[in-house]
């Protein structure tokens, strides 16, 4: 399957960016994680670069910290041998009150392939899409959605379970403040997942259950999950008087060694609060995917930049696709 | 007379034969062809079709086909001046208002600095006599800097010709506060116009609180913040005995809140714009900053109220809530955007288009609604009938047109009916007797 699937023109459709998982079907899902299946194994050879991107510009424009994130798009473009600029808010002319868009046509005169935004504002990365000629994707934009998180979820749980049609996700914790939580309700569902979202009901937005999600206001039911997705709970949500305090939210939605059953898979998007949202117990057992969901992290993004820029109709400025594909079934 | 309390640019008195045109007047015998002469800016007669000769030196506007309406009144426009020029002045603003029909609009306070002053009452007043193509009429602040803690000088202020109060763009948070200002309504008169939003409930929120908010993962304003404030202040007005309006509502709770305390003889009324009766929080799926405004567009059961509310008079009034913002700062993500969108300009068309062509108001109705806003804040209601000063709009109703797709007479852009195909045109605008819009090559001298 692997050179196959690296080879982008059997069933591709051409995609021009990734802003969300709405912009995915089932079968463009699965066309990326079985290409990011085939990256992983050039990952695993001494020299991990395919020449894919070569020559081509990758720029990371990241208006919110992020280590995973903005790391794994790095060594993501860089494994695929484009050129990478990785632009932060707090050092760029952001700080001097630039806007989006006057940062954006300032980017666009380095003619990038892809623009990669992380930005606290839901609908960023389309606004982006609009001033640009480049691909943009979305890597996280405010609460709305993380789409390549969702990916690297799903690459994550297929390696291990297969397909997951009619297996059972529950999403536990702060879902109203939870991008990761909006695009893996979506990519879970539309994979054939049953998904279930539980914690607080003061943290479970009103109308939730339109995504395609039931609803558990405790984790009382939380045996029947196969997968069980914890969210970070976040210190300031304390303050804001969403839950009384974090020892009562860790009384009722804490996942940990008692809560946790054995055959159960245990996910988190990162960073953990040790104590809060999950035990140590929890974390460092077996069941634990984080660590996984990490290095599934380069792999995907590798292959929904080579999904963007590498597959698809050719623009005029560009290398040919055949020689491209070539060029990575030859790496 | 009394305080003047409306005021516009000098215009000469309009000289004009309107030949022909199936003249509607929603309160009158009116609802057939016509001529309608206007002579000395008046209504001077009104013949059978053909029967009016014109007089040595008038226009003569053929109008068959055409309907001649009594020009519209908007209670709610926001015409930036003082302080963001940059958006809408009172030249740009009228002039907006003119193109869409209309001959008086009412300007809100929340200018920079804020209008609480008389003083600065007295310069607009200045600046409206030398700019403005239509009536405009000023409603000061209830409290200093619109800061809900002091009252402002209401009786200086209604001397030098307010038309009424409001905080409009904020609520009255204080309930306390806003009793003293109903309580203090008796000295003054003048309508106390309320902004109604719990800030405990609506939190930073930026649009309606639903699916589509929960999907997006932008934060949600509850209709409640809404509702359960008309409800308050309607019984703190049925208790002092005090005339409210209530701005711009946008829920199902709101409507049946206000039709409750108004049978229960409260004097309150309310107002709701064509966005809210025309689009819902789907609109905003799209992220697009056009669809932000505050209250946000809400759901379907909640525009559907509103219509039922505005056919059967719960709701008085349409206003438009014109919310001119330049386009950078609308260029921005949704969450960072200025709530407003604009309206004076594509009103009529929009109701027309989406209420009155399919058969859920009558036109009738609609022009009752569109004009019933100068009798809430005790202004003579525009009408055609003999004598009444010249307050006319022509409107081709067969007339397709995009909005947009010409500019905006408006300084601002920002509509959420931009691109949309509307049938409806105003052809000709006649406000307080003289001439303030007339759409190029489309009536014949």
């Amino acid at each position: 399957m692997s050179t196959t699937t690296i080879d982008g023109t059997h069933g591709a459709r051409a995609m021009r960016h990734l802003l969300s998982i709405d912009d995915l079907d089932r079968a463009g899902i699965e066309r990326i994680l079985d290409r990011a299946a085939s990256f992983a194994e050039v990952a695993g050879r001494e020299i991990k670069k395919v020449p894919a991107l070569r020559g081509r510009t990758v720029v990371n424009l990241f208006y919110e910290a992020s280590t995973r994130t903005s790391s794994s798009f790095e060594l993501a473009a860089k494994r695929l041998s484009a050129d990478v600029v990785s632009i932060r808010a707090a050092t760029s002319s952001v700080t001097k009150g630039e806007s989006l868009k006057d940062t954006i046509q300032t980017l666009t005169a380095y003619d990038p392939a892809a623009i990669v935004i992380r930005s606290p504002h839901a609908g960023a990365a389309q606004l982006v899409a609009r001033w640009t000629d480049a691909a943009v994707v979305n890597a996280g934009d405010g609460k709305h959605e993380h789409p390549t998180q969702a990916l690297l979820d799903v690459y994550t749980l297929r390696r291990r379970l297969g397909a997951l049609d009619g297996k059972r996700i529950w999403i536990v914790g702060d879902v109203l403040h939870s991008r990761v939580a909006r695009s893996d309700i979506l990519a879970f569902a539309r994979m054939g997942a049953e998904v279930t979202v539980s914690g607080p009901p003061t943290l479970i937005p009103r109308g939730i259950e339109a995504l395609g999600c039931a609803i558990a206001p405790t984790l009382d039911r939380l045996a029947e999950a196969d997968v069980v997705y914890v969210l970070r709970m976040q210190n300031e949500r304390m303050n804001e008087a969403y839950v009384p305090s974090l020892r009562e939210y860790a009384t009722r939605y804490q996942v940990n060694a008692a809560r946790l059953l054995p055959h159960q898979l245990l996910m988190h998007p990162g960073p953990v609060n040790r104590g809060v949202e999950l035990s140590a117990e929890a974390i460092d057992s077996p069941q634990a995917l984080i660590a996984q969901q990490v290095e599934a992290g380069v792999v995907v993004r590798m292959a929904v930049l080579y999904e963007l820029l590498a597959t698809g109709p050719a623009r005029p400025s560009e290398p040919s696709l055949e020689a491209t594909a070539e060029a990575v079934a030859a790496a | 007379m009394s305080v003047q309390r409306l005021f516009h640019a000098s215009a000469p008195p309009a000289e004009l034969l309107i030949r022909g045109a199936h003249a509607l007047d929603p309160r009158g015998e009116l609802d057939a062809p016509h001529d309608v002469l206007v002579r000395d800016g008046r209504v001077a007669e009104i013949g059978a079709p053909g029967t009016l000769p014109a007089p040595d030196g008038a226009d003569v506007v053929e109008g068959e086909g055409l309907q001649l309406l009594p020009a519209f009144f908007d209670p709610h426009v926001h015409l930036r001046t003082p302080g963001q020029e940059h958006k809408e002045t009172l030249a740009t603003g009228t002039a907006a208002a003119a193109a869409g029909g209309y001959c008086g609009i009412v300007a809100m306070p929340n200018t920079d600095p804020v209008l609480d002053s008389a003083p600065l009452l007295r310069s607009l007043r200045e600046q409206a006599e030398r700019e403005a193509k239509v009536a405009v009429g000023f409603m000061p602040a209830i409290t200093r800097g619109l800061a809900g803690t002091e009252l402002t000088e209401m009786a200086e202020l209604r001397d030098a010709g307010a038309l009424g109060f409001t905080d409009d763009g904020r609520p009255v948070v204080s309930a306390g506060m806003l009793r003293r200002a109903l309580q203090y309504q008796r000295l003054c008169g003048g309508v106390i116009a309320l902004h109604e939003e719990d800030p405990s409930l609506s939190g930073h929120g930026v649009m309606h609180e639903g699916a589509v908010s929960a999907r997006l993962g932008l934060e949600g304003i509850p209709s409640i913040s809404e509702s359960t404030m008309v409800a308050r202040d309607s019984a703190i007005a049925a208790y002092e005995e005090a005339r409210v309006h209530f701005q711009h509502l946008s829920c199902v709770e709101s409507v049946e809140a206000l039709a409750a305390w108004r049978a229960a003889g409260a004097h309150v009324s309310g107002e709701a714009s064509p966005h809210h009766l025309t689009l819902t929080d789907e609109a905003v799926r799209s992220l697009d900053s056009r669809f932000k405004m505050n209250p946000p567009l809400r759901a379907e059961a909640d525009r559907q109220a509103l219509i039922g509310g505005l056919r059967d008079g719960t709701i008085a009034c349409v206003a438009t809530d014109h919310a001119p913002h330049a386009r950078h700062e609308k260029e921005v993500p949704f969450e960072e955007a200025p709530m407003g969108v604009t309206g004076l300009e594509t009103a009529f068309a929009v109701l027309y288009t989406e209420l009155v062509l399919p058969g859920v108001l009558p036109l009738a109705l609609l022009v009752e609604r569109m004009t019933a806003g100068a009798a809430l804040l005790d202004l003579p209601t525009p009408r055609i009938a003999v004598g009444e000063p010249a307050n006319l709009t022509l409107v081709d109703l067969a007339a397709e047109w995009e909005v947009g797709a010409r500019g905006y007479a408006s300084k601002s852009a920002n509509s959420c009916f931009e691109g949309r195909a509307l049938r409806g045109a105003v052809r000709l605008t006649l406000a307080a007797g003289a001439v303030a819009h007339r759409a190029p090559a489309e009536v014949a001298a």
